[in-house]
């Protein structure tokens, strides 16, 4: 036991210069490990994401009010400047929306028939749950926002997120009083659309940019500056017809889109509680079914194209 | 001498202040703004607070606070896990190991080696965002996000000096 007798600083200087060089290599392997786990979307990572989530949203549900109060001011002090106008463009809008009106309702009514017709299956009933958006965690690389209801409210993986305007992108992760909606734009994001009045099939995949690219589109298809681009039910995760954005630039790039939502500024959503449905005569596979066979059939694509025609 | 309820809750106040601090930085990030193109070119905050309390305090945020705050900030984000993690404690690593430099550096000095700190940080932010999603993500917002972080460094750096001399331990 002689050599503990010994000064003291012949053991605890080297202790004293490896064990930070120690502590940190070990936390960096812990951190590779962490991102290979991620990486397989490790059940135990998801699960601390959502608690992450849970912990965090309702500090940030408190601390976003003073600042959505702000933009709220800021946006009454823009929209008195340009009321005038503003009126007179909402009649002009109101006139045209009601020749639309008309329009709608006599699709509508011819919708109706031709189904009772077909003997089609009923559209699922929507159920909306409403959302404030209280984080924009994302940073650089990232497009998504945490919203103040998770599945303690009927939130559940893939609903689609929508406002007054059309959709802004899906639940990618719900947690039990907290949601993460990936946005349209981010890099991750995949949306089965349909393009212009031909109702061309593709997919909106985002790629962090504002505008968003189209893929998987058939090379004969025109594709012009101005056509609308809506959801097409494919998948069975979005409802069909949702208004997603409109065709803003055509080139051998590729055909960009601009979302409809002005993504950066959503306060409210309205998630969409579309396949998992309270109704006990509708459940949730015989919806697929029905939703697959909307789909695939052509006959039945009609009464899709008149919910589109009737939003515009 | 026995320390009193109060003077034992002061003294833990202080010791965690800048641990708080930076979990308030990373709480910050995570705001809705509310005004376009500033929510993808928001300075990570989080990187001056680390920044600034390993240059000055590495004592009261050691290496597993910034991995402990690192992770946090990965599990929010909803972006690859590691990401902040790996660069926030390989910045308090080499602050720490240029620390001597830094303390005795006049401030505009120490703003410079912060220059250099951030440029390596997000660059390396935005390399392992890259291996984690196993795809090229787009670095065009780094350069906007690179000037906010440098310049958001003297706003919080004054801001944490006035905390510090509030809340400074009692050594």
């Amino acid at each position: 036991m002689k050599y503990l007798d010994g000064p003291s600083s012949r053991v605890l200087a080297p202790l004293k210069f490896w064990a930070p060089r120690f502590a940190f290599a070990l936390l960096v392997a812990a951190t590779l490990a962490l991102m290979v786990m991620g990486r397989f979307n490790s059940a135990i990572v998801e699960r601390a994401r959502a608690v992450v989530m849970d912990g965090v949203t309702p500090v940030l549900d408190v601390i976003s009010r003073p600042v959505d109060a702000m933009a709220d001011v800021m946006a009454s002090i823009e929209d008195l400047s340009e009321l005038r106008a503003d009126n007179a463009a909402l009649r002009q809008e109101n006139a045209r929306l009601k020749t639309w009106q008309a329009a709608a309702m006599h699709l509508e009514g011819e919708n109706q028939a031709l189904r009772e017709l077909l003997k089609l299956v009923p559209d699922p009933t929507l159920r909306f749950i409403s959302a404030r958006v209280v984080g924009d965690p994302g940073g650089a690389f990232v497009r998504s926002v945490l919203v103040n209801a998770g599945s303690d409210h009927g939130v559940r993986l893939g609903q689609a997120a929508i406002t007054g305007d059309g959709l802004a992108g899906r639940i990618s992760q719900a947690g039990r009083h907290s949601a993460r909606l990936l946005l349209i734009t981010d890099i991750n994001s995949r949306v089965p659309v349909t393009v212009g009045s031909r109702r061309n099939r593709g997919v909106l995949g985002g790629d962090n940019t504002e505008t968003p690219r189209l893929l998987y589109l058939d090379p004969e298809v025109t594709v012009v500056p101005g056509d609308r681009v809506v959801t097409s039910g494919h998948g069975g995760a979005f409802p069909p017809g949702i208004p997603v954005g409109v065709v803003s630039e055509v080139s051998e790039l590729g055909v960009r889109v601009r979302p409809v939502v002005d993504l950066r500024r959503i306060e409210f959503v309205r998630l969409l509680d579309y396949v998992h449905l309270p109704t006990d005569e509708a459940p949730a596979e015989g919806l697929d079914a029905a939703a697959k066979e909307i789909g695939a059939t052509p006959q039945t694509a009609a009464p899709q194209t008149a919910t589109a025609g009737g939003q515009r | 001498m026995r320390l009193t309820f109060w003077e034992r809750l002061d003294l833990a106040a202080r010791a965690v202040f800048p641990f708080l601090v930076t979990l308030l930085m990373v709480l910050i990030s995570a705001m809705p703004l509310r005004v376009p193109e500033l929510s993808t070119i928001m300075p990570p905050l989080a990187l001056v607070s680390v920044c600034y309390w390993s240059i000055y305090r590495p004592d009261l945020l050691p290496l597993w606070g910034v991995f402990a705050i690192g992770l946090l900030q990965d599990l929010l984000s909803g972006g690859p896990i590691g990401v902040a993690t790996l660069t926030l404690i390989s910045v308090h690593a080499l602050v720490l190991w240029q620390r001597r430099l830094f303390v005795t550096a006049s401030f505009p000095m120490v703003w410079c080696g912060f220059m250099v700190l951030a440029a390596a940080a997000l660059g390396l932010m935005w390399l392992l965002t890259c291996l984690g999603m196993l795809t090229f993500v787009s670095p065009r917002p780094l350069l906007f996000q690179y000037i906010l972080t440098v310049a958001a460094y003297p706003c919080f750096s004054w801001l944490m000096t006035q905390g510090q001399r509030v809340f400074r331990p009692v050594d």
